[in-house]
């Protein structure tokens, strides 16, 4: 049993990690031996792409606007989705259960519907090419994902406790924020990480509404393609470097992370 | 929980509904308001009523690439979802192994949906990538820039690699919430691992597939950037989603009112089925109750 259940996780794992190595020993070689032939391991190993990407402003530029507007949507998520987790989980009020459906349907929009009035709306408010535009757009599917998360780990929380609370004389925000917070922390560190997830992996959005200023490093990455051909080794480089913020991220939350993809709800 | 009755509650939500509706609400009008009008420029419209719905349900492009969408997203969920579970029913109980084998899962996750095109645009790759070679090497004639159906199993193989994880990661956190008392129950049975699986593991699982389910259909129905920079919709149409049909539209073709009409329809689809979803799960969360 166990050797055919590590089996079955060893393929799926190398499944999983060949194209990913790939990638990886791309972004070393020279573009002649990339398009040269196969080989497993990069003959003549090279930093001349990452050198590129290091050196040329518009191309690190695309990972610190990619970073701000991924922190600030996170930011906004989480300051706006905490409180309204609260009131899901604690109390009932008029037209509670549709409010949340309403949230709910917002995840699902395909982001194509939006793309044309977002385009619109944040031009007319003044706010296109900037970070805050994308890090608002992504909060309308992060904002409801981060509720729902939330409002799971706090369900968790036995309600006497706030009671108890308020009978020592707490008020609320105090109670909220020095008591209750640290309670949750685990929910707040996985709903941060997905919140991250969504907003760094999302191209259509975040394209839309940057031209210069804000581009993000997906948007940068198109550039590889030229008239000469696709310079294969940077574009390698580039995909291998957006990589590290998310193991970064994931490796704080390893422990939450499996509760977290169940949407608080195990 | 029990919860009380309190209208104040609506206090802590303000600020979320402001938030969404700003993204959510204003677009939608917008949209609302190009979908009954014939636009040439700014400033000459037309009101032309519900004339574009009618020829969008009647457009047979519109129906191919609804046809595709349903296809690929039946055949992700009929993929991903087994496999999803012999992963985590495969994944190792305790220790240092279960944090790795977490991380690594997490790894496509955590892919920017471009670059997962890129990869893939690079592995499948006759000429410079691991998979096409080698499936050449096998003697196969396999080129995903020409021929349609290795184009179509290609974004279905990378859509596997990107999300299975997910699914495997939701059913980990199942399995690992069973008491194991129900396990010694089991033995004590002498019950068969299918058995087990069967009758212990697999009812536990539910309310987690239905997230899974939920979340891989929606997302599946709403790809747009993997096979856009993988095929870009081709050959011909094989790959051409509803998204990127819709986008092509939008944008290509600046054909605004039939693309906010289309606009519309799709996400009532969406609308329909994510209510489905919703009923079928906070059914399921009052049965627990």
């Amino acid at each position: 049993m166990t050797t055919r259940k590590r089996l079955v996780m060893t393929i799926y794992l190398l499944f999983l990690l060949v194209p990913i190595y790939w990638l990886l020993i791309m972004s070393f070689k020279s573009n002649q031996e990339i398009l040269g032939g196969l080989t497993l391991w990069p003959e003549n190993f090279t930093f001349d792409n990452y050198r590129v990407i290091f050196t040329d402003p518009s191309w690190y530029m695309g990972y610190l606007n990619s970073m701000s507007y991924v922190v600030l949507n996170m930011l906004i998520s989480l300051a706006v989705a905490l409180p309204a987790a609260y009131a899901f989980s604690r109390y009932r009020f008029l037209g509670d259960k549709h409010l949340f459906f309403w949230l709910l349907t917002n995840r699902m929009a395909p982001p194509a519907v939006f793309l044309l009035p977002f385009f619109q709306l944040y031009s007319s408010v003044g706010l296109f090419d900037t970070p805050l535009a994308v890090a608002l757009a992504h909060c309308l599917f992060n904002v409801p994902l981060a509720v729902w998360i939330l409002e799971g780990f706090m369900s968790g929380v036995p309600k006497e406790i706030d009671e108890t609370a308020y009978i020592d004389g707490y008020s609320f925000p105090r109670f909220f924020l020095t008591l209750f917070i640290p309670m949750i922390r685990p929910g707040i560190g996985v709903t941060a990480f997905f919140c991250f997830m969504f907003s760094w992996v999302e191209l259509l959005l975040a394209r839309t509404l940057t031209s210069t200023e804000a581009k993000p490093i997906a948007a940068v990455m198109t550039r590889t393609v030229s008239a000469s051909g696709i310079d294969w080794g940077v574009l390698a480089a580039a995909g291998a470097l957006t990589l590290i913020p998310g193991i970064l991220v994931i490796y704080f939350v390893r422990n939450h992370v499996a509760k977290g993809f169940a949407l608080g709800r195990v | 929980m029990q919860r009380t009755h309190n209208n104040r509650a609506w206090w802590l939500v303000l600020p979320v509904v402001i938030v969404v509706a700003f993204s959510a609400i204003i677009p939608m009008m917008t949209v609302v308001n190009y979908s009954v009008q014939d636009i040439f420029d700014p400033s000459t419209r037309f009101f032309v009523g519900t004339e574009w719905y009618r020829e969008i349900l009647r457009d047979e492009r519109l129906h191919d690439s609804l046809i595709r969408q349903f296809v690929y997203s039946f055949a992700v969920l009929a993929i991903e979802i087994p496999l999803g579970i012999a992963v985590a029913l495969s994944m190792p109980r305790k220790g240092f192994m279960v944090s790795l084998c977490m991380i690594l899962l997490a790894l496509p996750l955590l892919i920017p949906w471009n670059v997962v095109g890129t990869i893939w645009q690079i592995i499948g790759r006759e000429d410079i990538g691991l998979y096409g070679w080698a499936l050449g090497q096998l003697g196969i004639d396999y080129n995903y820039a020409s021929n349609p159906a290795d184009a179509w199993v290609t974004v279905l193989v990378m859509d596997v690699w990107h999300w299975t994880s997910l699914v495997a990661l939701l059913c980990y956190s199942g399995l690992r919430a069973i008491p194991d008392v129900y396990y010694q129950a089991a033995r004590i049975d002498r019950a068969s691992p299918w058995a087990v699986f069967r009758y212990i593991q697999l009812p536990k699982l539910k309310s987690v597939l239905l997230i899974g389910i939920m979340l891989r259909f929606m997302d599946s129905f709403m790809i747009y950037t993997e096979p856009f920079v993988l095929t870009g919709g081709g050959p011909g149409t094989t790959t051409t989603f509803l998204s990127q049909t819709l986008t092509q539209m939008a944008i290509g073709q600046f054909d605004l009112g039939r693309a906010a009409a289309f606009s519309l329809i799709y996400f009532l689809i969406i609308l329909l089925v994510s209510w489905l979803f919703y009923t079928a799960m906070t059914h399921q969360d009052s049965d627990d109750a």
